[in-house]
C-alpha cells in the first residue's frame, strides 16, 4: 500500500466536495474491493474519503411497491433483515451468498454497485429490476447504469445514496461460483415482476452483467424448464479465464435459468 | 497416568495458547531500531540481467542500503547426491541467493533494500531499476526435455537434472514378455502450491559477540545454522537459530530460503536486527512447490491377474533451482513406496529430473509418496478396468499378506507388518461398497453420475533416523527439550503424554522446548511424519538415563542401596519399605546433593540421542464416494471412509486432526488446486482469488477409523500419520471420479478435476460417441 491522506466526514455533501476538491481522492466504503486493490499496490489515491462516519445510509425500508437501501448497508444487514427476507426474501438470500462472513460484514451494497466487477451480485439485482440509484447528482435507472467492465453512470465525484429496488412478485437466484474466489462465474436472477414480466439478468459472465433475452422470450411463452431446451447464449461476447471459457460460461446460463424456473415453479 | 496415557484423545496444551492470540510467530517478534527488507523480485520468467541502477532507490526515504549479488554472492545448497543411470553426478547448477547475470523464473531474487519500515523499503524496491533482456522460458514439465526448448542452465544441457534409474530392464522386460495381459495409463500428478497459513518470515539479529541469531519459521532449525554461517563467513557456533510458532509447514518450510541470508547480512551490515515477512503473493512466487511428474506406468499380469512387473518412467519437475531435497524426492523418496502393498517380482522406476522456469519445487507433504501411490494406486484400478474385475478383487489377489511379512518389496523396502486385506474389508464395510450399484441409480435417476473409488496407500516414515531429547528440572517442573519442531501438530500434547507417562510428572508441570540450535544439542526436525516415532523414542531414551540418575541420588538419599529403588508413579521408593521421594523433590535435591558419581553431575537432567534403524510403513484404505453433475462439471464428495493401521494411537484425537487435514489437502489437488503457468512462464494463478483451496464447505464429513497393527520397528508400536491422509486421497478421489464418467465415455481424468475440465470430458466423449 502507498501512503495516502484519510478523511472522515460527516455527510455525504462534504464527502462528494472532497472528491470534486482531489480528482485523485476516492472514496472508501466498506473496503472489501478498494482496500486489496491498495495492498496489491494497483492504486495510488492521495486521500481516502471514509464514508464510514456518514449517518443514516445504511438503512433498509420498505417504500412504495420496493425496498429502499442505504449504500451503507453491508451484505449481512441485507442478509439478516426481516425487512428484506419478508419483502424480497430471494435479496436477502443473494447477500448470504456473497464472498464469507468478514466480507459480509464489512462490503456494502454502495460499494459493490459503484464497483461493477463484472462477476459482482448486486449490479444483476439493480439491472434486471431497474432499481432507481439514487446519488448526490440525482437519480439513474439500473437499466442504464451498466455501460462496461467496472465502468457506471455515475461521474467520479458522484456517490450513492441509496437504492430504490422494486419487489418482484417472485424471483430466484442461481450462483455459480468461482472455485477460488467464489465469486459468480456466472449467475442468474430470474424475476417476475408485479406487472407479470419475465425478466433474466445474467453476472459474472460478460464483461458487466445484461439480460439474457433469448431467455425471457422462451419463457415468456411457457414458464417451465423444458422451455429452455436449445436455448443457446452466444458465447462471443462471454469472459474467458482459467475457470471458465466462454463457452462454459454461455452453457451454463441456461443451466442456471432452468434451476430459477424449477424453484420458483416449486413455491 | 492413565488420564494422560497411552490412547487418550488427551485435548492439546497448546490450543489455548495458540487460539487466544499468545502464540508467537516469527512474524510476531520485532525488535526495537528494527530494519526491514522487501526483495526486487525478476518479473521475467528467463531473462539476462543487463544491469541493476539503485541510484533512485538507495535515495529514496528511510533506505538504509540496496544490495544485490555483488554484494551478497552466495549459493542455497542442495544436500543430495544423486547419480544418473550411466553413473554420471546429477546435473549441479548453483542456485544463487541473488542473481548473479540471469533471472530463471519469475520472484526469482535479483536484490534486495534495506530501510527504516517495511513500506519504505517496498517503496525503494519499486525504484530498483533492473536492465532486463528477456528470453524465452519454458515452464511445461512435458515439454521441457523436449529439443529445440529454451535452456536454462549452461550445467544441465537439454535441461536434463538427472536421468535415474532404479530397477532390473532385463527381468521388467521378460516380464512383460510372459503377460496375459498388460495395463499402460498417463498420468500427470499436478504441480500445488503450498499456501500454509502462516507465511514466512525471518528477523535476524546481531549478537554483541559478533554473532547473529536468526529467528525464522522453519521445520528444524539445525539445517539452516550452517548455511547461514557460511554465508555470513561466521563459525557455526556464532549463528544461532531460533523458531517459535510456526503456522504450517508441509516440506515448505523445511527450505532455507535467500531472505534469510538477506536479513542475516543486513543485521551484520547495519548491526541491527532485520526482519522480512513474506506476503501472500510473495509466496506464490517464493515458496518451494510441491509435486509436479509427468508419468507413464505399466502393469504386467499374469492369466491369473497376478501382478509380474511394474514399470514407472516420470518426468519430475524441479522447477528452476533445487532446494535442499528436490533431487531426492521423485526418486529415492518416491521409490520406497511406488509398489504400494502389492508384491510385485520386478520392477523398474526411471525418472528424468528437468529444469523448468518456474518456481522451485522440493518437498510437499508426502513428498514422493503420494505421487507413487497416485500412480499405483490408479494403474491398479485401470487394470481392473481392462480385465472386467472389481478394483478391490485385484487388490486383494495382489496383497502382500500378513503371513509374508516381513516382506522386502520390489523398491527394497521391508515392510514389518500389515493386514492389507483386513484393513480394506473393514473400510468397504463402512462404506456400503457392495450397495453403490443401487445408489448410482438414483443418482442417474437425477440425472447425476455416481461413482465410488479406492486407494490402498502405504507409507513409509521417518525420514532422519537419528533423534536426540533432553530433560531439565526447574523449580516450577520440568523442560523437555526437542529436535523436532511442531508445525502446528500438537507434538506439545503429544510429547509431554510420552513423558508424564513415562517419568510421572504432572501433565501441567511439563514445558516442551524446541527450535533453538543453543538450547539443544541437534535435532532433525520434523519432516516425513517422523516427529512421534523418533522423538517418542528419544523421550524414552531420555527417560530411561533419568530414571537411572534417579535411582542413584534416590540410594543416597535414603542411605540404601541403587538395586533396592524402586520407581513407579513418578516416585523413587526404597522397595519393602514406604520410604519414599517423588521425582520433582529427589530432583531439586538432587540439584545441591554431591554426586553419587562423576557421571551423575547435573542431578536428574539428562540427554540422550537415540538411532532408528528401521523406517515404519503406516498403511490403509480411502473409499470416496462422488457425485458429478454433467451438466455443469461440479463433483460433491458424497461419502468419505477412511480406514488406517497407524500402529498403536498415542492420541485418537491429534491422529484424526492429522488424516482430516491430509485428506482436505490431498482432495485440494485432486479436485481444485490449479498450478497454472502460461507459455511466457508467468504465473496465471498467482493470487487466492485464482488458485483455489478447499474450504470446509467443500468436504463431506469424514468416517474416521483405526486397525492397530503395533509396528515392530520401534518400542513404542507407532507408525507415522502426519502424511498419510494426502497420500490417500488423491486416487480414492480420481477412481472415483473416473468410475463416475465411465459410463459416459470418459476414459482419462487428471487432476485437478475442476469442473471446467470435466465438463469438456463429458462434451468430448459425447462428441466421439455420436
Ligand atoms: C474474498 C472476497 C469475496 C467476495 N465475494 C463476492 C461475491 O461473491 N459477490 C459479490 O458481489 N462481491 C464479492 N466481493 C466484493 C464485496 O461484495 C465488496 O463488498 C464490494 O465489491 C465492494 O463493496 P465495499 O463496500 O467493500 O466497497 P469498497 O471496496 O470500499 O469500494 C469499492 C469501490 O466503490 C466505490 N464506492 C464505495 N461506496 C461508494 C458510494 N456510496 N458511492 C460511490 N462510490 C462508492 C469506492 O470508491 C471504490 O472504488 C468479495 C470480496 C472479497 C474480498
Amino acid at each position: 500500500m502507498y501512503a495516502f491522506d484519510y478523511a472522515k466526514p460527516a455527510s455525504l455533501d462534504e464527502a462528494a466536495r472532497l472528491l470534486a476538491d482531489d480528482p485523485e481522492a476516492k472514496a472508501l466504503a466498506g473496503g472489501q474491493t478498494y482496500i486489496p486493490t491498495l495492498k496489491q499496490r494497483l492504486a495510488q489515491p492521495t486521500r481516502l474519503v471514509d464514508l464510514a462516519g456518514i449517518p443514516d445510509l445504511a438503512t433498509i425500508k420498505e417504500e412504495g411497491d420496493g425496498l429502499a437501501v442505504g449504500a451503507m448497508t453491508t451484505h449481512k444487514a441485507v442478509a439478516a433483515s426481516p425487512v428484506v427476507q419478508r419483502a424480497f426474501p430471494e435479496l436477502a438470500y443473494l447477500a448470504s451468498l456473497i464472498g464469507d462472513p468478514a466480507v459480509r460484514a464489512m462490503g456494502t451494497i454502495g460499494g459493490s454497485v459503484a464497483n461493477n466487477d463484472p462477476a459482482a451480485d448486486y449490479p444483476v439485482v439493480v439491472l434486471t429490476l431497474d432499481a432507481t440509484v439514487r446519488t448526490t447528482k440525482g437519480e439513474h435507472r439500473g437499466s442504464d447504469f451498466f455501460p462496461g467492465m467496472f465502468e457506471t453512470a455515475l461521474e467520479p465525484d458522484e456517490l450513492i445514496r441509496e437504492f430504490h429496488i422494486p419487489v418482484p412478485e417472485a424471483a430466484a437466484w442461481e450462483k455459480f461460483r468461482n472455485p477460488a474466489s467464489r465469486y459468480a462465474l456466472v449467475s442468474v436472477l430470474l424475476v417476475r415482476t408485479k406487472d407479470g414480466e419475465i425478466r433474466c439478468g445474467v453476472g459474472g459472465a460478460g464483461p458487466t452483467c445484461f439480460r439474457a433475452t433469448a431467455i425471457e422470450d422462451a419463457l415468456r411463452s411457457s414458464f417451465a424448464p423444458e422451455a429452455l431446451d436449445g436455448v443457446t447464449i452466444d458465447a462471443g461476447d462471454l469472459n474467458e479465464d482459467i475457470h471458465a471459457t466462454a463457452a462454459y460460461r454461455a452453457h451454463l446460463i441456461p443451466v442456471l435459468a432452468k434451476r430459477c424456473v424449477r424453484r420458483m415453479l416449486r413455491r | 497416568m492413565t488420564k494422560y496415557g497411552v490412547g487418550q484423545p488427551v485435548r492439546r496444551v497448546e490450543d489455548r495458547r495458540l487460539i487466544t492470540g499468545q502464540g508467537r510467530y516469527t512474524d510476531d517478534i520485532t525488535f526495537d531500531g528494527q530494519a526491514f527488507v522487501a526483495v526486487v523480485r525478476s518479473p521475467h520468467a528467463h531473462a539476462t540481467i543487463e544491469g541493476i541502477d539503485a541510484g533512485a532507490a538507495e535515495k529514496a526515504p528511510g533506505v538504509l542500503g540496496v544490495f544485490t549479488a555483488k554484494d551478497l554472492d552466495a549459493d542455497l545448497p542442495c544436500e543430495i547426491d544423486l547419480a544418473s543411470r550411466d553413473g554420471t553426478p546429477r546435473a549441479d547448477p548453483p542456485h544463487p541467493v541473488l542473481c548473479r547475470d540471469r533471472a530463471r523464473y519469475v520472484g526469482d531474487p535479483v536484490a534486495f533494500v534495506v530501510a527504516e519500515t517495511a513500506a519504505e523499503a517496498k517503496d525503494a524496491a519499486e525504484l530498483v531499476e533492473v536492465a532486463y533482456e528477456a528470453l524465452p522460458a519454458v515452464a511445461d514439465t512435458a515439454l521441457a526435455l523436449e529439443p529445440g526448448q529454451p535452456q536454462i542452465h549452461p550445467e544441465a544441457p537439454g535441461n536434463l537434472a538427472f536421468d535415474w534409474h532404479h530397477g532390473d530392464d532385463a527381468a521388467i522386460e521378460a516380464a512383460f514378455a510372459e503377460a496375459a495381459h498388460v495395463t499402460t495409463v498417463e498420468l500427470v500428478n499436478n504441480r500445488v502450491v503450498c499456501n500454509a497459513m502462516e507465511p514466512r518470515a525471518a528477523v535476524a539479529e546481531p549478537r554483541g559477540d559478533d554473532g547473529v541469531t536468526l529467528h525464522v519459521c522453519s521445520q528444524g532449525v539445525w539445517g539452516f545454522q550452517p548455511v547461514l554461517a557460511g554465508h555470513l563467513g561466521l563459525p557455526e557456533d556464532e549463528v544461532r537459530v531460533m523458531t517459535h510458532d510456526v503456522g504450517g509447514g508441509f516440506g515448505m518450510k523445511a527450505m532455507y530460503y535467500a531472505e534469510y541470508s538477506m536479513c542475516g547480512f543486513a543485521a551484520k551490515r547495519f548491526n541491527r536486527p532485520v526482519g522480512w515477512t513474506s506476503e501472500r503473493g510473495e509466496a506464490f512466487l517464493s515458496d518451494s512447490m510441491g509435486r509436479d511428474h509427468v508419468t507413464t506406468a505399466s502393469l504386467a499380469l499374469d492369466a491369473d491377474h497376478r501382478i509380474l512387473g511394474l514399470k514407472v518412467e516420470t518426468v519430475a519437475a524441479m522447477g528452476a533451482y533445487y532446494y535442499r531435497f528436490a533431487p531426492f524426492i521423485p526418486t529415492g523418496a518416491a521409490l520406497k513406496v511406488l509398489p504400494g502393498v502389492y508384491a510385485i517380482p520386478a520392477m523398474t522406476y526411471d525418472v528424468r529430473g528437468c529444469f523448468t522456469n518456474t518456481v522451485p519445487v522440493d518437498a510437499y507433504r508426502g513428498a514422493g509418496r503420494p505421487e507413487s501411490i497416485y500412480c499405483i494406486e490408479r494403474l491398479i484400478d485401470a487394470a481392473a478396468r481392462d480385465l472386467g474385475l472389481d478394483p478391490a478383487e485385484l487388490r486383494r489377489i495382489n496383497f502382500v499378506r500378513p503371513e509374508e511379512m516381513p516382506y522386502k518389496s520390489a523398491a527394497g523396502e521391508t515392510y514389518d507388518t500389515g493386514e492389507f486385506a483386513r484393513v480394506m474389508d473393514a473400510c468397504m464395510d463402512k462404506a456400503g461398497y457392495a450397495g453403490i450399484a443401487e445408489r448410482r441409480g438414483e443418482s442417474l435417476a437425477r440425472g447425476r453420475r455416481r461413482g465410488i473409488g479406492m486407494c490402498y496407500y502405504i507409507e513409509s516414515t521417518m525420514g532422519d533416523p537419528s533423534e536426540h531429547a533432553g530433560v531439565r528440572f526447574a523449580d516450577d517442573g520440568v523442560e523437555l527439550l526437542v529436535g523436532t519442531q511442531s508445525n502446528g501438530q500438537g507434538h506439545e500434547t503429544a510429547y509431554t503424554q510420552v513423558l508424564n507417562a513415562r517419568l510421572g510428572v504432572p501433565f501441567e508441570k511439563i514445558r516442551v522446548v524446541q527450535g533453538d540450535t543453543k538450547r539443544i544439542r541437534t535435532g532433525g526436525g520434523t519432516g516425513g511424519s517422523r516427529s512421534l516415532t523418533a522423538q517418542g523414542v528419544a523421550i524414552h531414551g531420555v527417560s530411561d538415563k533419568v530414571i537411572e540418575k534417579g535411582r542413584a541420588f534416590a540410594a543416597q538419599h535414603f542411605e540404601a542401596a541403587p538395586a533396592d529403588i524402586r520407581f513407579e508413579d513418578g516416585a523413587f521408593t526404597v522397595a519393602g519399605t514406604d520410604r519414599t521421594i517423588d521425582i520433582l523433590t529427589l530432583a531439586a535435591k538432587a540439584r545441591t546433593m554431591t554426586a553419587p558419581a562423576p557421571e551423575l553431575e547435573g542431578g536428574l537432567d539428562a540427554d540422550a540421542t537415540i538411532q532408528l534403524d528401521a523406517w515404519t510403513f503406516p498403511n490403509g484404505c480411502h473409499i470416496a464416494e462422488v457425485e458429478i453433475d454433467p451438466d455443469t462439471g461440479v463433483t460433491e464428495i458424497v461419502a468419505y471412509n477412511i480406514v488406517d493401521d497407524f500402529g498403536v494411537v498415542l492420541n485418537p484425537l491429534l491422529v484424526e486432526g492429522q488424516v482430516h487435514g491430509g485428506v482436505v489437502q490431498g482432495i485440494g489437488q485432486a479436485l481444485f488446486e490449479h498450478t497454472v503457468y502460461d507459455d511466457a512462464g508467468q504465473l496465471v494463478s498467482g493470487t487466492l482469488m485464482d488458485y483455489a483451496l478447499p474450504r470446509a464447505w467443500d468436504m463431506p464429513n469424514f468416517d474416521f477409523s483405526t486397525i492397530e497393527v503395533p509396528c515392530k520397528n520401534n518400542m513404542m508400536g507407532v507408525k507415522g500419520c502426519g502424511e498419510a491422509g494426502s497420500v490417500g486421497s488423491p486416487a480414492a478421489v480420481i477412481n472415483a471420479v473416473l468410475d463416475a464418467l465411465w459410463d459416459d465415455g470418459v476414459r482419462r481424468v487428471d487432476m485437478p478435476a475442476t469442473p471446467l475440465y470435466l465438463w469438456r470430458l463429458i462434451r468430448e466423449a459425447e462428441r466421439r460417441a455420436a
